[in-house]
């Protein structure tokens, strides 16, 4: 489990759970979570491959700037989900193309 | 379209400090963050910070965010904030493409401060984007602002000051610091922060780099090798250690799209952390509406942008006829704040650079 339970000058309010699935498997977050912060706390660090190479993904930055983790959300491709806010009901998929454009 | 008198792009702590200048000069500001909520990387600084009382010294950076916004709180009149807006294009008509959710917005200002900061540099070695390895900032936010680990085990690489203080925030959210390696014979950031670490017992590696990182689907080890004083790898020296999270902390680059796309005359100044605009010393650029503070000047800390933040809302504003009560004493103490924030070894890099790129000087 990788969600901080003691420290020394913060306290993470964990009182409404956020449930979501990702690549079908159901996963549970909190409010305040991103969708890359909900993932990587159940253990999840793959986010998509290279649409060329295959080889896996996960986020950088995780503020928006770098875009390695694209994932496809409610069908959408290219969400940039470590500034995705986590909500209620969300499907999150694995993504391994470049997405097409809607 | 919406027409105001100053326009500014980034709601960390220069875009805070120049709304509240230029709204105390008599402007009408919007200010512009991206992201839903303000203080930009400041939400995840949880430690003190240094400098003098005017940069909030003493205070931790999570809180200094919520006193700035509560002071643009107070002209609600003033300054009207745009929350989970990202500025996409800037026209020379003087428009700023805005996107709002899925719509684009047009906002036409006479003036425009561009506080965008800046995004975290790479490092080049084998598997160098296998999910594990993350930039020091990126981990901050992870463990800071929603209080989840990065992994169990961290080799650090980078021993400036953000190096340093995100390995002590690692320990302090129960995470093992294998070690702090650094290409360059010395620490770069503070003694202070240095000695707080080694009385830890995190090891401090100076003259070592990473040559590659391994793993299956995710970071799983790095490959250590110590360096020559012409920064080559000694051969032999190679070691193995076992982590699942390499964390990169090689220093930043100022996030200057929009100052191309505007057309400022930009330079390469490896001092200032890559591509810069030419600036006078009001913070304008060599195009007349265009106006910058905080990291995309140079990269320096968030006391000096806060301050440059001032500075750009106070000349922005005089330069369309909203002066400051007490103008020339206000710019006079910027300038003497950002002299002593500048002093010193690290300063004298910074200056170096900004005097290549700095007019009137």
């Amino acid at each position: 489990m990788l969600r901080i339970e003691e420290h020394p000058i913060l306290t993470f309010d964990k009182s409404k759970t956020v449930t979501f699935t990702f690549d079908g498997k159901e996963i549970e977050g909190y409010e305040g979570d991103t969708i890359a912060s909900a993932l990587h706390a159940a253990g999840v660090k793959v986010m998509g491959h290279h649409y060329d190479s295959g080889r896996p993904r996960g986020f950088y930055c995780a503020i928006g700037n770098c875009g390695a983790c694209l994932m496809v959300v409610n069908g959408e491709p290219n969400i940039r989900v470590c500034v995705e806010p986590l909500v209620e009901g969300l499907v999150v998929e694995t993504q391994s193309n470049k997405g097409d454009l809607v | 379209m919406k027409e105001v008198d100053i326009a500014i792009i980034g709601g960390g702590p220069a875009g805070l400090m120049a709304a509240e200048a230029a709204a105390s000069s008599g402007a009408n500001v919007v200010l512009l963050e991206r992201d839903g909520h303000l203080g930009g990387q400041l939400v995840k600084q949880t430690h003190k910070f240094f400098g003098s009382e005017k940069q909030y010294a003493s205070t931790r950076g999570i809180y200094i965010a919520n006193i700035l916004e509560d002071k643009l709180k107070e002209m609600p009149d003033k300054v009207e904030i745009w929350k989970g807006a990202t500025a996409i294009g800037l026209y020379e008509d003087d428009v700023l493409a805005v996107e709002v959710g899925k719509e684009i917005k047009k906002l036409k200002a006479k003036r425009f401060i561009v506080a965008t900061g800046a995004s975290e540099k790479s490092l080049v070695f084998v598997n160098n984007e296998l999910p594990g390895i993350y930039g020091a900032g990126a981990v901050q936010t992870l463990m800071n602002v929603n209080g989840v680990r990065p992994g169990q085990r961290v080799l650090m690489v980078g021993a400036g000051n953000i190096g340093l203080i995100v390995s002590y925030q690692l320990l302090q959210a129960g995470v093992e610091v294998a070690a702090i390696i650094d290409a360059a014979p010395t620490i770069g950031g503070y003694l202070v922060h240095a000695s707080k670490i080694r009385r830890a017992g995190v090891p401090i590696l100076t003259s070592h780099t990473v040559t590659r990182a391994y793993g299956k689907e995710s970071v799983e080890g790095a490959t250590l090798v110590a360096l020559d004083e012409q920064w080559q790898p000694l051969p032999g020296t190679e070691k193995e250690v076992a982590v699942d999270v390499i964390c990169i902390s090689v220093g930043l680059s100022p996030l200057a799209e929009l100052l191309w796309h505007a057309g400022c005359e930009m330079h390469y100044i490896p001092q200032l952390g890559g591509h810069v605009p030419i600036r006078d010393k009001n913070l304008k650029t060599n195009v007349d509406a265009v106006y910058i503070a905080g990291d995309i000047t140079g990269i320096e800390e968030a006391s000096s942008a806060m301050v440059e933040g001032r500075l750009a809302g106070l000349t922005a504003s005089a330069s369309i006829g909203f002066k400051h009560d007490d103008y020339e004493a206000e710019v006079l103490d910027c300038n003497e704040q950002l002299r002593s924030l500048r002093a010193g070894p690290v300063g004298e890099h910074i200056n170096q650079g900004m005097a290549l790129v700095t007019s009137g000087e």
